[in-house]
């Protein structure tokens, strides 16, 4: 079928034909978070109270024109999970939080039905303390400026058309129709995109390279593979625009010559996956992939890929190499796979947001698209905001915010390990995950960007934030970050794979007290190697959340070697054990329980434990009837 | 004639991909949702009717964290343990369950195959940590008493079920 730019017109005029019958509409979030909160339960509570309020409730828009009702429809991640599962009702535009089941015969009967606000379902400004009719209030969403995101949680992401009706895929048709392949390359490189997976590199210049190279055949990429632990944006985004994204891989097919190409998504993400392959599906359907798109004389044929599990795919060689169905193992660069990538052909591998930017780039137009950002890195960047901040969410900042205008205005500052608000209690935000580094108090007025970042020893990564009180012991985090770098180091590159469990073992023993002065050295040495001794942006970067924290926090390590102390008190290991002779009875059951024989006593006297010999297992805490056994710093 | 079955539904995955090498990865997801496992003689057999030799099947799934080569439980609880999950307190999760579920040392299954326990790196539920999977299901902002609830609702299911189909 083909389908040309008056095709695209008519698909928006029928939407929006549609829908403008409809006076009210009632949105309720559909992301992961949500859904874990019981939306779908409360979506279906909307349908059925509305019918039974003799309402009509519309569900899915037909093409035909509806009479009157209430459009009840679902949409991708709106960002701030924590206060889910969100309700907007429209025109209104009323944002419920935290909606029940429940709640939903009140929302019909005193906003539907009377037009008339439920406060007690509002958001509460902590701040102000009053309730906020929507987001433009809430000051999580006030501060952001969504680009990318601004689709998300709006539109239904499982309707093509209404993507279509926001100005979908009108980018995909004229690069496929108005331009040449050169010219979208150009268009891209002016308007300055940066790829959004970690390094930065030049999307316009990625594409170029690939075009010039000849061949009968080349394949894009989108790499969906968001392995980090505590990042979300790629998810956020395949869950509630999953067309922007098979628009952006459209254009990039164009853009380098393309007739083929793969989403790689994670596993982990049932229903991004899902929502993809629907997109997918809905495009082929509507005539936007398959054969001669567009009404143009190319093809382009899509496919899903679902990883199995292996972080180290997210690296471009190592998702070629699991795409051809082996192990996902890197393999040295130069070639790029824009020389030679998937089966040995020239491929683009672009990340899930810097394919999404893709369409709104050529739409916007270079200038509105570089009024947003640093003159160096233009345009906006999604986080995942997590850990010890009042708000946690996906957000988008444009580039060159502060950290502190997202740790303290967008995710509402400070928190302590029971959630209680903690104001001077900010230590460290751990930028990109477990190739990034930390940023300190120093740090706070830096301007983020690609360039800054990197300054300073971390990279903005996949833009996972991971926000940290100041009870946290940054030798644990770094610790964190190790084990899983260690148990994803795919084992082909020696200093990776032996590296990384030396280091590891390393931060054992400063954990649990068995290191010495020395064993900062030889950590410190033994992560250079590791950095200049790996194929892969895995090994390369492993060692960077340990060399930023010994940059920042070597005070802390040396209190763990020098004087066997957590500072934070984390760890137990280091944590002393002693008896208060006034509370002990000499009952000699920890005595008995001790299973190395560090304590000592004679029965009816006070007992004492044997620093030397013990192993701070505890055990002996847990034996005593009258609390005499403390632990501790001192 | 079990084993024939077994062998008839693998030819079926292999035909609907193509009998191709490259399609080794989604072959070995279908074959691991049809048997929750990969048994050793079906991917000998895998790689013989991809024409590949068993060592690069095997390496395959030995690979990838997602495939695994012991039979699970018919419930697999995967614990996240991601960056914000971890800081807000996964492990006391997991704890919490291997003794809810009486876990042998060194054992992630319950002997009667209901349960298997593993962690996961990201479920991207972060702003809803500490969260865990039981089969597709997700389950947020958990405490370990939430938890221990969980498994009883799936026990208490169990059990009728069993009831069930004793009863009729």
């Amino acid at each position: 079928m083909n389908l040309t730019l008056m095709g695209l017109n008519k698909i928006k005029e029928d939407y929006l034909a549609a829908q403008t019958v409809l006076a009210r509409r009632i949105i309720v979030c559909a992301g992961t978070g949500c859904i874990v909160n019981g939306s779908m339960k409360v979506y279906e509570e909307f349908v059925r109270c509305i019918k039974d309020s003799g309402l009509n409730a519309v569900v899915e828009l037909k093409k035909e024109k509806e009479e009157d009702g209430v459009f009840v429809s679902k949409s991708g991640c709106q960002g701030f999970c924590q206060i889910g599962p969100l309700v907007t009702i429209l025109p209104e535009n009323i944002l419920y939080t935290k909606v029940r089941p429940d709640d939903v015969q009140d929302i019909v009967e005193t906003t539907l039905i009377r037009g008339e606000l439920l406060n007690r379902i509002l958001y509460v400004d902590p701040d102000t303390k009053k309730p906020c009719k929507n987001q433009s209030e809430i000051p999580f969403y006030r501060k952001q400026q969504r680009f990318v995101l601004a689709n998300c949680g709006v539109i239904d992401p499982e309707d093509l058309r209404e993507y279509v009706a926001h100005g979908g895929y009108v980018s995909a048709a004229k690069a496929c129709l108005e331009m040449t392949p050169l010219e979208v390359c150009k268009r891209i490189g002016d308007a300055g995109v940066r790829g959004r997976g970690g390094g930065g590199f030049p999307t316009g210049k990625k594409w170029e390279m690939a075009l010039q190279k000849e061949s009968d055949k080349k394949y894009v990429i989108c790499n969906g593979d968001e392995g980090d632990p505590g990042a979300f944006m790629d998810m956020g985004v395949m869950e509630g625009n999953p067309h922007s994204v098979v628009e952006g891989l459209i254009i990039a097919a164009r853009a380098i010559g393309a007739d083929e190409g793969y989403v790689y998504v994670r596993a982990e993400y049932p229903l991004a996956v899902k929502r993809i392959r629907k997109a997918i599906q809905d495009a082929y359907k509507a005539g936007m992939l398959g054969r001669q798109i567009f009404g143009s004389s190319y093809n382009f044929d899509l496919h899903v890929m679902e990883g199995a599990g292996a972080f180290v795919c997210g690296e471009e060689t190592a998702m070629i190499a699991s795409i051809e169905g082996r192990r996902g193992m890197p393999s040295p660069k130069p070639p790029f796979p824009t020389q030679r990538g998937l089966w040995g052909k020239p491929t683009v591998i672009n990340n899930v947001e810097t394919l999404s930017n893709i369409p709104l780039v050529l739409a916007a137009g270079l200038d509105q698209y570089r009024s947003l950002g640093t003159h160096e890195s233009p345009g906006t960047k999604t986080f995942a905001v997590t850990g010890h901040v009042a708000n946690t969410g996906l957000i988008e900042m444009p580039f060159g915010s502060t950290l502190r205008e997202i740790v303290f205005h967008v995710a509402g500052g400070m928190t302590s390990d029971d959630g209680k608000p903690m104001n001077d209690g900010f230590k460290a935000v751990q930028i990109g995950g477990p190739s990034g580094g930390c940023l300190t108090r120093d740090h706070l007025d830096l301007p983020l960007d690609f360039d800054s970042l990197k300054q300073v020893g971390a990279m903005i990564g996949s833009g996972g934030l991971v926000v940290m009180n100041k009870n946290t012991c940054m030798v644990s985090v770094a610790r964190f970050f190790m084990r899983f770098t260690q148990e994803e180091s795919c084992g082909k590159c020696v200093l990776c794979r032996e590296g990384t469990k030396q280091m590891l073992s390393l931060l054992d023993d400063i954990i649990e007290g068995r290191a010495t002065e020395e064993t900062l050295t030889i950590l410190e040495d033994l992560a250079i190697a590791v950095q200049k001794g790996s194929l892969c942006g895995l090994g390369k970067t492993a060692p960077n959340p340990v060399l930023s924290t010994l940059r920042y926090f070597r005070d802390e390590y040396e209190a763990h070697v020098k004087h066997k102390y957590c500072p934070t008190g984390k760890c137990k290991k280091l944590t002393k054990f002693w008896i208060d002779e006034n509370l002990c009875r000499g009952c000699t059951l920890c005595v008995t329980k001790c299973a190395i024989g560090a304590i000592i006593g004679e029965k009816g006297q006070p007992h004492k434990i044997d620093q030397m010999l013990c192993r701070k297992c505890g055990a002996c805490i847990e034996v005593c009837k009258f609390q005499a056994i403390k632990g501790g710093k001192s | 004639m079990e084993t024939l079955r077994k062998f008839e539904k693998v030819c079926e995955i292999v035909d609907q991909n193509d009998r191709s090498a490259a399609r080794l990865i989604p072959i070995l997801q279908a074959v691991q949702s049809e048997y929750r496992y990969l048994p050793e003689e079906i991917l000998t057999y895998i790689a013989t009717s991809l024409g590949i030799s068993p060592a690069s099947v095997f390496g395959v799934a030995t690979f990838y964290s997602l495939f695994t080569m012991k039979p699970k439980g018919k419930y697999i609880i995967r614990i996240c343990d991601g960056t914000a999950c971890h800081v807000k307190g996964s492990m006391n999760l997991y704890e919490a369950l291997r003794n809810k579920l009486t876990l042998k040392e060194g054992a992630d299954s319950t002997p009667d195959m209901l349960f298997t326990l593993e962690t996961v790196n990201c479920l991207g539920a972060c702003g809803l940590a500490p969260a865990m999977v039981i089969n597709d299901e997700v389950f947020g902002q958990l405490t370990p008493e939430r938890v221990d609830s969980i498994i009883d609702d799936i026990l208490d299911k169990e059990e009728k079920n069993e009831f069930d189909t004793h009863g009729a």
